[in-house]
């Protein structure tokens, strides 16, 4: 079976199973937006919030909601050992790897649907200046996060402490993510947007993520073999 | 779906295979050969390395030393593939709760290439006495449903190597009876079945072999006339080297 055939078929499952519980994207939701609006008040004074907070806040509202769905999404194959069953089917172990992956990033892009008008509200951010450049950096970003994620929430799933080892492992390797989102996005929504400067770090995300997820893809079956 | 032909064997051997975790030793140099159309049941302690023999019989685990062969080919050769011709029961069943019994045999039929699917998953549910309720979700079934469940999923893809950790783990008397004969149909079939259980009541008259295991070293035991548990007490009881 092909690795896309095979991680469609995962994703798919996973999205069966999260339309039945919805464990993941509320919890994930709930505190994306309870984050936002936590800064919200903290950060805006008379109507007026710092400059580049929104985008700052934006991407912490991802990454911290991306991090819990990241841990939960292993969580559910590791309960049954179902993720054992799927590296004992016949099929390249890179195919779970892009299938969880593919779960994720539609649970999170989802989130961010809701999160992104959210913080347009709250800090009076011109969210629709460049939606296809702001839509590119999220997809982008949120790419290299749970691609980075999804390895490592896959390496720790049988480790004792993984809910306190995935964050450790997680923000200093997707700080580059982060960092590039925050600027680009600031870009476009500062006072005198520079659309060239949000491309250019739109451009290292996308290094960004097909370094790192070929390189997850790589070390995908090492890193679930015995 | 690849030729089961070219990835079909007739036995698997063990040879000189040990497992170390660290500095534990979980097998230790061990030789035994498994032949189609034939029961083998593992017995031993907690601990005692069963899991681990099935783990590298799964090809889920790979040998410290020595080798695991199918045929006369190691697994390595053999590549992903080979999982088309090997069913394992976990003593955690491989089952989604979130999912009915129906969707989670189709989703693994699915990632096992199998042709007429619909027709496989409803002989399963079958095969299950599942039928009526094959589309409620699994984690509304009791242990002994999810436990007849996970085994037609194990077996689905007609493996020929089958591996059962505590099969019979959750059954009442009338499952462990079907459970039973559903193995020994398995074996009139030609497959190679391993089972490590502790429930030497339900294993008796089915094994046909018995491979007794303690620290990580395994012995074979005749079955013969003798109660399957007083042939284990009295192996456990003999000196190890």
């Amino acid at each position: 079976m092909s690795v896309l055939r095979a991680a469609l078929l995962i994703a798919r499952k996973d999205l069966v199973v999260e339309s039945r519980s919805r464990e993941l994207a509320y919890t994930t939701l709930f505190f994306a937006v309870s984050c936002v609006l936590v800064f919200a008040f903290a950060l805006i004074r008379e109507g007026r919030a710092l400059e580049d907070a929104a985008a700052g806040i934006l991407w912490v509202a991802i990454a911290f909601s991306g991090t819990l769905a990241l841990g939960r999404a292993f969580e559910r194959e590791r309960q049954a050992e179902t993720l054992k069953a799927l590296l004992l089917a016949p099929i390249e172990p890179s195919a779970v790897y892009l299938g969880k992956l593919t779960g994720l990033l539609i649970l999170m892009i989802g989130v961010e649907l809701i999160v992104v008008p959210v913080v347009g509200l709250l800090f009076d951010a011109p969210i629709l200046r460049a939606p296809l450049l702001l839509a590119a950096l999220l997809a982008a970003g949120t790419v290299g996060f749970a691609g980075v994620g999804t390895l490592f929430a896959a390496m720790l799933v049988r480790a004792h402490s993984r809910d306190v080892l995935l964050p450790v492992l997680l923000y200093p390797i997707t700080v580059p993510v982060i960092i590039a989102g925050v600027r680009g996005t600031a870009a476009i929504f500062a006072a005198e947007p520079n659309l060239d400067v949000a491309g250019s770090w739109l451009s290292m995300l996308v290094f960004f993520d097909a370094v790192f997820v070929t390189l997850a893809l790589w070390t995908f079956r090492p890193v679930m073999s015995d | 779906m690849p030729s089961q032909a070219t990835l079909d064997f007739d036995n698997v051997h063990l040879r000189e295979a040990s497992r170390h975790y660290g500095r534990r030793r979980a097998l230790a140099r061990t030789s035994l050969t498994f032949g189609r159309g034939e029961i083998v049941g593992l017995f031993g302690p907690n601990g005692a390395g069963k899991s681990t023999m099935l783990g590298l019989l799964s090809t889920t685990l790979h040998p410290t030393t020595g080798s695991v062969l199918f045929g006369d080919r190691p697994a390595a050769d053999l590549g992903d593939d080979l999982r088309h011709r090997i069913g394992v029961l976990g003593h955690d069943l491989f089952l989604y709760g979130d999912l009915t019994a129906r969707e989670n045999l189709r989703f693994f039929g699915q990632l096992y290439e199998l042709p007429n699917l619909d027709a496989r998953v409803q002989v399963a549910l079958d095969e299950a006495r599942l039928v009526e309720r094959a589309d409620d979700r699994v984690s509304g079934y009791s242990r002994g449903l999810r436990q007849r469940l996970a085994l037609e999923r194990a077996l689905l893809h007609d493996p020929r190597l089958v591996l059962l950790d505590e099969p019979f783990t959750g059954l009442d008397d009338d499952s462990a009876g079907f459970l039973a004969a559903r193995l020994r149909r398995l074996r009139a079939s030609g497959a190679i079945v391993l089972m490590a259980t502790h429930d030497f009541d339900n294993a008796a008259g089915l094994v046909d072999r018995m491979v007794c295991l303690r620290n990580g070293r395994a012995r074979e035991v005749a079955v013969d006339g003798r109660a399957l548990r007083d042939r284990y007490r009295a192996t456990m009881a003999e000196e190890w080297p």
